[in-house]
């Protein structure tokens, strides 16, 4: 049965890509709104923001955005899954002799490729709209690296909310918060602006350290600590969203 | 073989405070189409689930095609194929791509052959590269089915195939369930239709609050009444007799069937 659990993941996997496929709209959706914030910060608000560095606005913007672009589209991954419970296709995936992870598997490999994708829609926008970088190859590989662990970690987080919601309302209802998260630290504006309690939060909640180092990535500077902080969070997250996820599921069977 | 296909003993199930098995036990022989009848929460589709390894029980054991479905899970999913009581496609992809899909996960050879096989065996050709969210009713349950049919499963569990199906997709089905019990397949399925089950079961047995309180042959379930007393009254057509004989088209193999049906209606009269 674990020999095929790579193929049946495969296959499953396929299957969601074609609903993607199918509807390309939700790749689209997700990267729209993030788009529009950056023109907005960029040629509305941008000019009165002081970062306190000499870089462009957008090249400071770029990674908050990026994370509100995942952070949007994993709702995806949850709506998809519950569509999958309500419809029954999921008992049928599950009463036949397959490896029951696969399942999930294919919804979250699903969501890296279709968040990948908008990711680099808004990247492309970012480029038109005046971002450059010198990273190296090097450094957009860690940057790469990075938005894979945040989307994995989020996406865990989807499939909880996705094996739990009551209705397709609430399925997807879990990623507000998360979207919100990146106006509340060093996304947009640096922390020190920010009233002390408010700092506070900002500079420890997890997206502060993850922008930060995918700035510095793009920047081309040393990442120093922050790095092992994001790294630390990601990590994190992804593991007790991973065993969260994976109790509901095997609750569920029961 | 004497060993039954489906062998259940004492399965017990609660959901919270609400005891819905209370100790079940039957047993389905290979190659039977064996009938639970039941009213809607009886516990119908919790013992389905149960059997196909998606629920475990409380207490008692069950064996499917020898396999204890609490131990051995993987053994017995093996041997089964399950449609639920909702049609259970993929309403993104195209007919011909659910039965790929499914074929693939079978991993049996020539996915793409045994789709199109399936396709024309369940008249679905036509549709074959539509979209499963166009179909009909009936169109979504042939699929459904034939679905369940990929890798020659040696059990199937069919909850409630004909719910919400229009007269001529339920023919459909009966036929195919028919159909399936002669090439040996063993069928356990669940309806609360009492002529689904006379139509189609070789044994009856029936569901209440949580336990089987009768399991028998339609003949024998028949003499648990006192004997028919023969009196003589006018048969009307049923409004499924008319229906079928005003459309007419229920597939070539019924169609002589169902003249025969309206001729008898018009006859008039007949015993009982």
């Amino acid at each position: 049965m674990t020999t095929h659990a790579i193929a049946d993941t495969g296959v499953l996997t396929g299957r969601s890509l074609r609903h993607i496929l199918r509807s390309p709209d939700t790749i689209i959706t997700t990267a729209v709104t993030p788009i529009a914030l950056m023109l907005l910060f960029v040629y509305v608000l941008g000019g009165a923001i002081n970062t306190g560095s000499d870089e462009s606005y957008i090249n400071y913007l770029l990674p908050g955005i990026l994370l509100i672009t995942i952070a949007s589209g994993v709702a995806y991954t949850s709506y998809r899954l519950f569509l999958d419970l309500q419809g029954g296709i999921f008992d049928r995936f599950q009463s036949m002799p397959i490896a029951r992870s696969s399942v999930l598997w294919a919804h979250v490999l699903t969501s890296v490729v279709a968040n990948l994708v908008s990711v680099a829609i808004v990247v492309g926008v970012a480029l038109i709209m005046g971002f450059r970088t010198g990273a190296s190859v090097g450094a957009w590989l860690g940057v790469a690296g990075i938005l894979v662990l945040f989307i994995l970690a989020l996406t865990w987080l989807a499939v909880v909310a996705g094996l739990s919601a009551k209705s397709v309302d609430g399925a997807s209802a879990f990623s507000y918060p998360l979207i919100f998260l990146p106006f509340i630290s060093s996304a947009f504006v640096p922390t020190d602006s920010m009233p002390a309690p408010v700092a506070w939060f900002a500079e420890n909640q997890p997206v502060t350290s993850i922008v930060n180092t995918i700035r510095a990535l793009f920047a081309g500077q040393p990442v120093g600590g922050e790095i092992w902080i994001a790294l630390a969070w990601l990590v994190g997250i992804l593991a007790v969203a991973y065993g969260f996820a994976i109790a509901i599921y095997r609750k569920k069977l029961s | 073989m004497s060993d039954p296909a489906i062998r259940v003993r004492g399965i017990e199930k609660s959901f919270k405070d609400v005891h819905v098995l209370r100790g079940v036990d039957f047993d389905v022989e290979r190659g039977s189409i064996f009938a639970l009848l039941g009213s809607n929460g009886a516990g119908k589709t919790t013992l389905v689930r149960i059997l196909s390894t998606l629920l475990k029980a409380d207490a008692g054991a069950a064996t499917v095609q020898g396999h204890d479905v609490g131990s051995a899970p993987g053994e017995v999913r093996e041997s089964i194929s399950l449609t639920g009581q909702f049609a259970a496609v993929d309403e993104v992809l195209s007919g011909r791509e659910n039965l790929v899909l499914v074929a693939k996960l079978r991993h049996v050879k020539h996915p793409a052959a045994v789709a199109e096989e399936l396709l024309a065996r369940f008249s679905l050709t036509e549709a074959g590269d539509r979209r499963a969210a166009t179909y009909s009713g009936g169109m979504r349950r042939r699929l459904d089915i034939a679905m369940s049919l990929i890798g020659e499963p040696k059990i199937i569990f069919l909850d409630e195939p004909t719910t919400g199906l229009d007269p001529q997709a339920r023919i459909d089905v009966w036929r195919t369930v028919k159909q399936l019990a002669e090439g040996g397949t063993t069928v356990l399925l669940t309806t609360q239709y009492l002529d689904e089950a006379e139509q189609l079961a070789d044994r009856i047995a029936i569901l209440h609050r949580g336990t089987i309180i009768q399991n028998g042959t339609l003949a024998e379930l028949k003499q648990l009444l006192p004997p028919a007393e023969i009196e003589y009254v006018e048969k009307q057509p049923s409004l499924e007799d008319v229906f079928l004989a005003l459309v007419g088209d229920t597939g070539e193999a019924d169609a002589a069937e169902n003249a025969d049906a309206a001729a008898d209606a018009s006859t008039g009269k007949e015993a009982r």
